[in-house]
C-alpha cells in the first residue's frame, strides 16, 4: 500500500515542480497579497479629503479650521462659496465630507459650553457648524463622527482640566492598535483556504478532465492511496506558504510572533488538513476544473466574510455565526490570532483543534464513500 | 478424452464470457443485449463506426463501468466482487492517451510497475526490455507529452503490459497513427498473441478488423454479426456483383432505387452493387438492369459484410 501511495506522492511532486505557472502561484499568491493586504488595509482612516464652507470668515472661524486639521483625521482640500456647490462635490465624489460654518459661527461659539466652561448647558445650545458627510462608506463616517465632541476649549487657550472619563481602557495586545498586527494571521487563514482547497480538488479534477483517471481506475490502486498519495505534496505546499507569511509578516511588517512555533505549525497543520479533506470532496462533486474553482470560491468568500477576517465574528448576527462556526477559517483565524497575538498555547483552543480534526475526517469518509472506482 | 471434459475444458478456454450486456446512461442504450464469448489466446475485434458504443462495451468489461444489466465472466471468474483481483491480471489501452504528459517516459514506465506492485529490480528489468521492444530506448527522457502520436501509442501499449496481463483491452490504438506504424504495431499484437495474451482490440479500419481471429460488427449498440472474418464473408446475408461500364452514377441513381438492392458504391471504375440474399439470379438481375454493361459476381470484402450488416451505412 505505502509502496503505491509513494510512487503517486512522487508522481505528483514530479508534476508539480514542472508546471511552472502552479509553482509560481504557490509562492506568489502569499507574497503579493501580503504586500497589499498589509499596507493597504487599514480601517483607522486618516487624511479622509473634505471641503470646508466657511460662511463666517472671521479669525475664530480659522481657528476652528486649525483645530481640525491638527487631528489629522481630515485633509480640506478645497473651499466652497455656498452648501450647494459643496453638495455637487460630495456627489461627484471629489471629497467624503464638506463642514458647514453658519455665518453667525461666532456668536454660536462664544456661548457653547464647550468652549466658555461658565456658559451653562441649555436647550438653547447650538452647534457651531454642521459636517455633512458621504455616508456611503462607514469607515470614513465613523472617523468623521469621532469629530463631533472635538474639544473646543483649546481654541480659547483656556483649556481646563476635562471631565474625566467614565472608564479607564488598557490595552493587552496590540498597544499601538496597528491593523497589520491583526489581518496578518487573518490573512494566512484566507490564503492556505484559496490556495489548499483549490489545488487539491483540482488535482484530482485534472486527471479526470486529462484521461488519466480511466487508465488510473483499471490499475489495482485503491481510492485511499490516491487520495493519500495526492494530498501529501499539499501540505508541504501549505507548510511553505506559511513559513513565507509569517517570516515575511515578521521581518517586514514586524507582526510579533508571542506563541511558540510548535503550537503555530500544530494549529496550521491541522488547518492544512481540513482544507485538503474539503478540497477532496469538492473533487469527487466537480467533473471539471473550472467546477472546482467555482465551488473554491463558494467556500472562500464566507471564509474571508464571515471568519472573523473582515468584521469581528462577535458583531454578526446569530445564523451568520452558525454558518462561520461550520467553516474552518473560522476555528482556525480564532486559533491562530490567539497564538501570534497573545501567546496561547495550543492547548488552550482545544475546542478548535477538535473541531479541525473532526472536520478532517469526517470530509475524508465523506471523499473516499463518495469516491468509488468507477467511471460514472 | 470424454464429453463432459472436453465441455468442462472449454468453460475455462474462454477470455470473456458476456451475456445480455446492456448499458443505458438515461434514455440512450448504448450497448444492448451484447452476447460474447472470447477464446483464450485470440485477437478478438470490435468493428463499428464511431459511437456504436465500441468504449462503453471495454469500459463495462474492464469493470470501469456497471452495467445495467447482464453477466461479465473474466478468465473463468465472475467480473462482478472480483474485480480487484482481476485488475492484475487484465490490462487496458484508452482509445485517449491516458498517460503524464509531464513525466517522461521512463517515469511513466516506473509509475505504471509501481501502481501494479512490481518490486524496484523487477521493475527495473521489465522497462529495459520493454524500452528495447517498443522502440523506445532513445526517448526515456522525453517528456510524454512531447511525443508523437505512433511513440506515444508504443509508449501507451509498453505500460498496459508492463505487468504481463492475460488478457488486453486496446481501444481504437491505431487511430492516431500512420498506416506503416499501423503495420508494425499489429505484428507487436500478434508478437503478444502467441505467447498467450488474449486481446480484445477495436477499430474502425477494415484492414485491421480483417486481422483479427473473430469480430464483432456493431452498429448503434447492436451486435449485428460476428465470427472470423472468413465466415463472416462467406455467410454474409447478400452477394456482390462489380459491374463496369459508362455512366456509372446515373445507373446507381436507377439501381438504389430498387429494395432487392442493398447498396451501390462506385470503387474506381466499378460499381460495387450488394444484392439481398433473396434474389434466386443476382447475376441476371443485375445484368439485365444495367442495360449491356458488364457485370460479374465478386468475391466479398469484409467491408460488404459491414455493409450487408448494417444496412448500408458507412464506416468511420
Ligand atoms: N458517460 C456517458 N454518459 C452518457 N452517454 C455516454 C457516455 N459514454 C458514452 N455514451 C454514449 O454511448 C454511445 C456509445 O459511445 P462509445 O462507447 O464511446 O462509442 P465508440 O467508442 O464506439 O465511439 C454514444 O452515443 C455516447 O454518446
Ligand atoms: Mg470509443
Amino acid at each position: 500500500m505505502w509502496a503505491r501511495v509513494w510512487a503517486i506522492f512522487i508522481k505528483e511532486l514530479k508534476e508539480l515542480s514542472r508546471d511552472r505557472m502552479t509553482f509560481a502561484m504557490i509562492i506568489m499568491i502569499p507574497l503579493t497579497q501580503l504586500m497589499l493586504f498589509g499596507y493597504a488595509i487599514n480601517t483607522d482612516a486618516r487624511h479622509i479629503p473634505v471641503g470646508l464652507v466657511d460662511l463666517s470668515q472671521t479669525s475664530e472661524s480659522r481657528a476652528v479650521e486649525q483645530a481640525i486639521v491638527a487631528t489629522q483625521s481630515v485633509d480640506f482640500v478645497s473651499r466652497y462659496a455656498s452648501i450647494k456647490e459643496a453638495e455637487v462635490a460630495i456627489t461627484k465624489g471629489d471629497i467624503s465630507a464638506v463642514l458647514y460654518l453658519p455665518a453667525d459661527m461666532t456668536r454660536r461659539l462664544f456661548s457653547h459650553p464647550l468652549y466658555d466652561h461658565q456658559q451653562p448647558y441649555s436647550a438653547l445650545t447650538r452647534p457651531i457648524g454642521q459636517w455633512i458627510v458621504d455616508g456611503s462608506d462607514t469607515v470614513i463616517a465613523a472617523s468623521i463622527r469621532a469629530l463631533r465632541n472635538l474639544p473646543l476649549d483649546e481654541i480659547n487657550g483656556l483649556a481646563t482640566a476635562r471631565t474625566a472619563p467614565s472608564f479607564e481602557v488598557v490595552q493587552y495586545y496590540n498597544p499601538e492598535q496597528r491593523t497589520v498586527v491583526n489581518t496578518l494571521p487573518g490573512l494566512l487563514a484566507v490564503i492556505l483556504t484559496m490556495t489548499m482547497i483549490l489545488f487539491t480538488s483540482a488535482a484530482i479534477v485534472r486527471e479526470q478532465e486529462q484521461g488519466n483517471m480511466e487508465f488510473l481506475i483499471t490499475t489495482p490502486v485503491r481510492p485511499i492511496e490516491l487520495m493519500i498519495g495526492k494530498i501529501a505534496p499539499y501540505v508541504i505546499v501549505g507548510l511553505v506558504q506559511v513559513t513565507i507569511i509569517l517570516s515575511m509578516g515578521h521581518w517586514i511588517f514586524a507582526v510579533p510572533i508571542k506563541g511558540g512555533l510548535l503550537s503555530l505549525f500544530f494549529a496550521s497543520l491541522l488547518f492544512i488538513f481540513a482544507s485538503l479533506a474539503l478540497g477532496l470532496v469538492i473533487s469527487t462533486i466537480a467533473k471539471t476544473q473550472l467546477q472546482a474553482m467555482q465551488m473554491t470560491i463558494f467556500i472562500l468568500l464566507p471564509s474571508i466574510l464571515l471568519s472573523g477576517f473582515m468584521f469581528p465574528y462577535d458583531a454578526m448576527p446569530v445564523a451568520a455565526q452558525w454558518i462561520a462556526e461550520a467553516l474552518p477559517a473560522t476555528h482556525f483565524m480564532r486559533m491562530i490570532r490567539a497564538i501570534v497575538l497573545r501567546d496561547a498555547n495550543i492547548l488552550l483552543l482545544g475546542k478548535d483543534a477538535l473541531w479541525l480534526g473532526l472536520f478532517t475526517m469526517a470530509g475524508l469518509a465523506i471523499a473516499s464513500l463518495r469516491f468509488n472506482k468507477k467511471l460514472e | 478424452m470424454n464429453t463432459d471434459s472436453t465441455k468442462e475444458q472449454q468453460v475455462v478456454e474462454y477470455a470473456i464470457e458476456a451475456q445480455g450486456l446492456t448499458k443505458r446512461f438515461g434514455n440512450n442504450i448504448a450497448v444492448n443485449q451484447f452476447d460474447l464469448r472470447i477464446p483464450k489466446g485470440s485477437i478478438y475485434g470490435f468493428l463499428g463506426p464511431n459511437g456504436c458504443g465500441k468504449s462503453t462495451c471495454m469500459r463495462l468489461l474492464t469493470g470501469l463501468l456497471e452495467p445495467t444489466e447482464g453477466q461479465i465472466r473474466i478468465l473463468g471468474e465472475n467480473l462482478a466482487g472480483h474485480e480487484e483481483s482481476l485488475k492484475q491480471r487484465m490490462g487496458y489501452m484508452t482509445q485517449k492517451f491516458s498517460l503524464y504528459e509531464k513525466l517522461t517516459v521512463r517515469e511513466n514506465l516506473d509509475f505504471v510497475g509501481a501502481v501494479y506492485g512490481l518490486s524496484r529490480a523487477r521493475r527495473k528489468i521489465r522497462i529495459e526490455e520493454l524500452l528495447t521492444l517498443y522502440d523506445l530506448e532513445h526517448q526515456t527522457k522525453q517528456f510524454a507529452g512531447s511525443m508523437s502520436g505512433g511513440q506515444r501509442q508504443r509508449l501507451a501499449l509498453a505500460c498496459a503490459t508492463l505487468h504481463s496481463p492475460e488478457l488486453l483491452f486496446l481501444d481504437e490504438p491505431t487511430s492516431a497513427v500512420d498506416p506503416e506504424n499501423r503495420r508494425e504495431f499489429w505484428e507487436r499484437l500478434f508478437d503478444l498473441c502467441s505467447v498467450g495474451t488474449t486481446i480484445l482490440v477495436s477499430t474502425h479500419y477494415m484492414d485491421e478488423a480483417e486481422r483479427c481471429h473473430a469480430l464483432a460488427i456493431m452498429e448503434q449498440g447492436y451486435k449485428r454479426a460476428d465470427g472470423s472474418p472468413k465466415t463472416l464473408m462467406e455467410t454474409m446475408p447478400a452477394t456482390v456483383v462489380e459491374v463496369s461500364g459508362d455512366e456509372l452514377r446515373q445507373l446507381k441513381q436507377n439501381l438504389i432505387q430498387h429494395s432487392e438492392i442493398m447498396s451501390a458504391a462506385q470503387i474506381g471504375a466499378h460499381l460495387r452493387v450488394l444484392v439481398k440474399q433473396e434474389v434466386q439470379d443476382p447475376l441476371g438481375f443485375i445484368k439485365q438492369l444495367s442495360a449491356g454493361r458488364n457485370a460479374v459476381l465478386a468475391r466479398p470484402s469484409l467491408e460488404d459484410v459491414f455493409v450487408a450488416c448494417t444496412g448500408g451505412r458507412h464506416v468511420g
